[in-house]
């Protein structure tokens, strides 16, 4: 009798809290694409608490893999790895293409990331944010780094930086004259093209200061002067120009790679209603516009150019005129087994001296 | 007679049982069944969306592709010598905690010793990193005093991993060593210069011996401690600096292929404490020994 009294009310106020819990979102996310204006405003105007966590491609999918798609109501993986990261894990479920206001998204880059986000009859991803991988070089040696192959002249050695992923070799192969995006079903051809990709990487290593990991690093590394011409994002070359004129972002002469940020849904995620509230709230044009300043990329929302600020406007012009913009190389889906064989050449080019 | 004996002897079997029953639980499913699940999960090779089959190829692949058995070769190498080393420099200084001052002092001493600890591994990582590179703490130093025109870059290889190593290792040398020195009798080293001894016999034929045990544990600690560090190697590495934890997450994470990262994973446990088994025997130490 007397545990009773103690435990019942004891048990009540343990369990209480779970059930009065606002509801809430959470997102699986990069940085700067929920800046906190935003999220407080979605939190004002909804009441769903967003829970943030920050991460990248691979992460995101090793995350979901890992408990099969739980933990999280929405992700935001690129869209050239959906369809593999699917067939092979099962760990997104089909969008509801109806809850999406799609009036709100630019066209093109919908009609994009459905194609390329589809298996079978059924789409996972709507578009985000997009941007592009190219380079990022001081002025005083502007005028010798025009394309990715450039990072391995000579003159350059120990001041260069890149990221050892597959976005260096895609580049890279693209810079020799190749086309690996046309390789990517021949799974012989591809491996022969990259054979001669870790060739070239192996010769270029006299040239690396470091790999670079993260974004913040290579920021660190170009900023301080230690490294002069790199392959990076635009939004870091955009957020380094902002401090240093003399550094800018370029698009390199074969193209610079662009890829789409995707809204994704986990496959045991548990809020979806707020997941699309979330998809429609961030694509209204002033508010992409401040996931733009944020996170330095423009997004596919219609018509948010015109609230983002000039200076970026002007950056982005800068490095991109229309040429440059049509000669993008989009990232189609990537075939699943295709990372294997890259991770093994990117391991032979780090342990090789 | 013998039946209560017998009676009695079970339930003490019992009761200990009972008493050990949440370590061997602890034991069983946080340590033994995860590894277990590991080398299961190493066992099978992907033949397409979400199939799989039995198959020794990860581990054969470990052999076969000379990079991955040479990283292992790699990081084993540079953490014993990491072990060495810190052996070589804790040594005086567990000598001089231990033995020759006392109080307040020692105190301070191993506080000294303590305190960076208490900041991650990240931020003492980093503290080395602005230090080292070349827009860096020394390096300004240097060239502000004319010893260096240039900046000097001191990041980014082996050198500075092994310092990172070394420097996240130390306490855990230095601790096991002044315990046993401290139960060092003073008289023993005196009776030894008595009779003739030099610092070097001293040393040789008196400390060390006494230290073994001390030594021994320190030295598995710190070699275990550096084999699987991930943050320093790849924060503090350079280009070339592959180490095998990196390998082993590239694995994991960037690469998806948990078939092969738990391969590594069994074979780093296993090669490990095979050279832990192999320093022990050709120390002519047994494990039970140092442990005491």
């Amino acid at each position: 009798m007397r545990l009773k009294q103690i435990l019942v009310p004891a048990v009540l106020t343990l369990t209480l809290p779970l059930t009065a819990m606002a509801e809430e979102l959470r997102l699986l996310t990069w940085g700067g694409y929920a800046p906190e204006e935003v999220v407080n405003q979605f939190e004002e105007e909804t009441g769903i608490e967003v829970q943030v966590t920050l991460s990248n491609n691979e992460d995101m999918i090793s995350k979901l893999r890992a408990t099969g798609g739980a933990g999280f109501d929405l992700v935001q993986p690129s869209q050239d790895r959906i369809t593999s990261a699917q067939q092979e894990f099962r760990i997104y479920k089909p969008m509801d293409l109806s809850k999406v206001d799609s009036a709100l998204f630019i066209d093109s880059m919908l009609a994009a990331t459905r194609r390329n986000t589809s298996v079978g009859d059924d789409v996972y991803a709507v578009p985000h944010v997009w941007g592009t991988t190219g380079l990022i070089v001081h002025d005083s040696v502007a005028d010798q780094v025009k394309d990715f192959d450039d990072l391995c002249k000579p003159e350059l050695a120990g001041k260069v930086s890149y990221r050892l992923r597959r976005p260096i070799l895609i580049g890279m192969a693209f810079s020799m004259g190749e086309d690996p995006f046309a390789a990517y079903d021949d799974e012989d051809a591809y491996a022969a093209m990259m054979a001669r990709v870790e060739e070239k990487l192996i010769a270029c290593k006299p040239n690396v200061k470091a790999y670079w990991s993260g974004g913040d690093e290579l920021i660190n590394l170009v900023a301080s002067g230690e490294v002069v011409a790199a392959k990076g994002w635009d939004a870091g070359g955009w957020k380094l120009q902002a401090e240093n004129p003399q550094i800018r972002f370029v698009a390199p002469a074969s193209g610079a790679l662009g890829w789409i940020d995707t809204f994704a849904l986990p496959r045991r995620g548990e809020n979806d209603e707020a997941a699309y509230k979330w998809i429609n709230f961030v694509m209204q044009p002033e508010v992409a516009a401040k996931i733009t300043q944020s996170a330095g990329n423009f997004t596919a929302a219609k018509g948010a150019e015109e609230f983002v600020d000039d200076k970026l406007k002007a950056s982005f012009e800068s490095s991109f005129d229309q040429q440059a913009l049509d000669n993008i190389k989009w990232y189609p889906p990537v075939p699943a087994g295709l990372e294997t064989l890259e991770g093994q050449i990117l391991d032979r080019v780090k342990a090789a001296n | 007679m013998a039946a209560p004996k017998v009676a009695a002897r079970r339930l003490v079997g019992m009761s200990t049982l009972l008493l050990m029953l949440p370590l061997l639980l602890w034991l069983f499913l946080l340590i033994f069944l995860p590894h277990l699940d590991m080398f299961a999960v190493a066992l099978r090779e992907r033949v397409g969306f979400g199939e799989y089959r039995f198959s020794w190829m990860h581990f054969e692949l470990f052999f076969s592709e000379s990079l991955y058995w040479r990283t292992f070769l790699r990081t084993a190498v540079m953490s014993m010598l990491t072990t060495l080393l810190t052996l070589i420099i804790a040594l005086p200084i567990a000598w001089y905690i231990a033995k020759l001052v006392r109080g307040r002092v020692r105190s301070l001493l191993f506080m000294a010793c303590l305190i960076p600890f208490w900041v991650s591994e990240l931020v003492r990582t980093y503290g080395w990193m602005i230090l080292l590179r070349e827009s860096g703490v020394i390096s300004g130093v240097l060239q502000w005093s004319g010893l260096a025109d240039a900046p000097v870059e001191m990041l980014y290889n082996d050198v500075a991993i092994m310092v990172g190593l070394i420097y996240a290792s130390m306490l855990f040398m230095l601790v096991p060593l002044v315990t046993t020195l401290d139960s060092l009798d003073n008289s023993l080293v005196e009776a030894a210069y008595d009779l003739g001894g030099n610092h070097f016999t001293v040393t040789r034929d008196i400390i060390i011996p006494h230290a073994m045990p001390g030594i021994v544990s320190g030295s598995i600690v710190v070699f275990m401690l550096s084999l699987g560090n991930y943050l320093t190697p790849v924060l503090l590495g350079g280009k070339d600096s592959l180490w095998f934890t990196e390998q082993i997450f590239t694995q994991f994470i960037t690469r998806f292929n948990w078939e092969q990262g738990a391969a590594f994973g069994v074979l780093l446990l296993v090669l490990s404490s095979l050279i832990v088994w192999l320093g022990l025997k050709l120390s002519g130490q047994s494990f039970a020994e140092t442990m005491k």
